[in-house]
């Protein structure tokens, strides 16, 4: 096997971000943030993939995580980071272990177009609401830490501090789930389904469970997006966003648990030039290069890199 | 010895079609029982009702005294009844030892650790061995869907047995395999199967492989039961030599004209 320094390489890489984050423009710092909120996002979205499974509605998450931000702060007066993301963890638990009840029924084409349902239905309610802002969302108080209130002008920064950190948990987690037993376990879903049956096990179970992980690292990721932003709106869950995630995670590919933080900056950054340079047709760019990739690298962006032995198990 | 399987008055119908009906079966610890019967006859049926595949039209089928029908697969599989398929059930992009790995990981019941690797020494270890005791060892690394239909029955079977089964089903295990190599899997197998104690049920189409390794035969022909018996006597059976050993002939002669015409 050789040693794992996946989990190494992850804390060098991140912890190089965090200082590099100290000595660039703000512009730069937040497109870092929001790169890492949606690389939560589809980092989940790819534990689903594996299983077999494309989700075409992680927005609902994603948008719960941030509205839960916002209204903690416009409505409840909670405005303490770690209090909200922990509101943000429960919400998203109690709806997608909902949800997942039914979810984890559907296999293919009706997971994905149920799961866009599921996330339609949030955006529709979000736009009807007028109490909390309707289809132009609402701005979200400044976030504190354990009563430390940071300054205005350093909030990116330390919003980016907080994202490195919770990115950097969550993909050494994701890792070594992705190594354990469960996480092979979705593979041999999306193989067979039947022969895990036959093993004694219920694909159903496992399906529910990553879908809940899912879910909770898509709130992650809407929160985050939610505080760096400063501000929430009902396109979080609206089908298109989902449908950002996915292209990413084509992008990324599937076979490196940081390919979903490498696809989503690159996504960012392409979009940022693009829209400088050609404002009406960016789309269009973003589109063509995803049919390079499906055409060309159809494990993403990833299989670029030449494979070490052995290290395909992830 | 003592009863492992009973199947009292077993019976399913799909619409109009009968494929199971008055099936009654008794299986004793150890034992090792031959199955034949012609295409459709209802052998791969019995075999999904036992293992809650498919649920039985009516009857009742009792394992160590405990009735299984109601029960789904999983829960059979966890009961001690295992199986493999007339087509092998593998994970076709994984590598042989991987989908060891699973099966082993999976029915030894160490799945819900989510932060132990699946792939630590010691389970490369068990799983590796598992396969060379199955004497494919050598094609650990392959991805399975490279592997020869020999290969694919035996890691299918192999992989049936981490769940040490005190009774194991075997659908047509040597189908689909070359005849030169259908004894050699058989002995594989039966050593196995032989050396854990489990009882065995296999299905079977060749009449050599059935008498050498079956100390009885039950014959399916029309989703019933035509005959039960010590080997000899039941291949002796007027109506087995009729309905089924006749048409096997047949089925033979026929391959025999498609290979010949290759
Ligand atoms: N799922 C099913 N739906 C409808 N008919 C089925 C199904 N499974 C089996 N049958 C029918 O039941 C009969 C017995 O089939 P099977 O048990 O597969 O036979 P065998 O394994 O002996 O070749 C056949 O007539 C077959 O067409
Ligand atoms: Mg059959």
């Amino acid at each position: 096997m050789g040693s794992d320094r996946t989990p190494i390489f992850l804390c060098a890489a991140l912890l190089l971000l965090l200082v590099v984050g100290l000595f660039i423009p703000n512009w730069l710092v937040f497109l870092f943030t929001i790169s890492m909120a949606k690389g939560l996002v589809v980092l989940g979205l790819i534990l689903l993939m594996r299983t077999g499974l494309v989700s075409f509605g992680q927005g609902l998450y994603y948008c719960l995580g941030g509205y839960i931000v916002g209204i903690s702060g416009q409505h409840w007066g909670i405005t303490d980071v770690a209090l909200v993301f922990l509101l943000v963890v429960l919400a998203a638990t109690l709806l997608s272990s909902i949800l997942g009840l039914l979810l984890c029924r559907y296999r293919e084409i009706f997971f994905a177009m149920l799961t866009m349902a599921f996330s339609m239905i949030l955006y529709g309610i979000l736009v009807k609401s007028e109490k909390l802002g309707s289809t132009d969302g609402f701005i979200i108080a400044q976030a504190t830490l354990f009563g430390w209130q940071p300054e205005v002008e350093a909030s990116g920064t330390w919003i980016f501090a907080l994202a490195v950190i919770i990115t950097l948990v969550a993909l050494l987690v994701m890792h070594l789930y992705f190594r354990s037993p469960m996480g092979f376990g979705g593979e041999a879903i999306r193989e067979n389904e039947i022969r895990v049956e036959y093993l004694g096990v219920s694909p159903r179970r496992l399906i529910y469970i990553k879908y809940v992980v899912a879910a909770v690292l898509a709130a992650f990721g809407g929160a985050i997006t939610a505080v760096a932003a400063g501000h929430v709106d009902p396109e979080m869950a609206f089908w298109a966003t989902s449908g950002e995630f996915v292209f990413i995670a084509l992008l990324g590919g599937t076979l490196h648990v940081a390919a979903p933080l490498v696809g989503a900056f690159l996504i960012e950054i392409i979009r940022t030039i693009a829209l400088d340079l050609a404002p009406y047709t960016w789309q269009m760019i973003l589109g063509g290069s995803l049919l390079l990739i499906i055409f060309f690298l159809p494990k993403g962006l990833w299989s670029l890199l030449p494979k070490r032995r052995e290290e395909e198990g992830l | 010895m003592s009863i492992i399987l009973e199947t009292r008055d077993l019976a399913k119908s799909f619409g109009a079609v009968t494929a199971a009906a008055n099936i009654n079966v008794t299986i004793h610890e150890g034992e090792i029982v031959g199955v034949i019967g012609s295409n459709g006859a209802g052998k791969t049926t019995f075999i999904n009702m036992v293992t809650g595949y498919l649920k039985p039209s009516q009857g009742s089928i009792l394992f160590r005294g405990k009735e299984m029908v109601g029960l789904s697969p999983r829960q059979v599989t966890r009961e001690g009844i295992c199986r493999s398929f007339q087509v092998a059930q593998l994970f076709p992009e994984l590598s042989v030892l991987e989908n060891m790995l699973i099966a082993c990981s999976m029915l030894g019941g160490n799945l819900f650790n989510p932060f132990s690797p699946l792939k630590t020494k010691a389970n490369l270890q068990a799983a590796q061995a598992a396969l060379d005791d199955y004497l494919i060892g050598e094609y650990a690394h392959a991805p399975v869907s490279t592997l020869p239909q020999g290969v694919r029955k035996l890691l299918d079977i192999a992989m049936a047995m981490v769940g040490r089964p005190s009774l194991l089903l075997l659908d047509e295990p040597t189908s689909g395999v070359a005849i030169e190599e259908k004894f050699g899997l058989m002995d594989t197998v039966i050593k196995a199967v032989i050396n854990s104690g489990a009882a065995s049920l296999f299905v079977e189409h060749d009449m050599e492989i059935v008498s050498r390794y079956a100390t009885r035969v039950i014959a399916f022909y029309d989703g019933h039961i035509i005959a039960d018996a010590h080997t000899t006597e039941a291949l002796n059976h007027p109506q087995v030599r009729e309905y089924i050993i006749g048409s096997e002939l047949h089925r033979e002669q026929a391959e025999g004209v498609r290979y010949a015409a290759n």
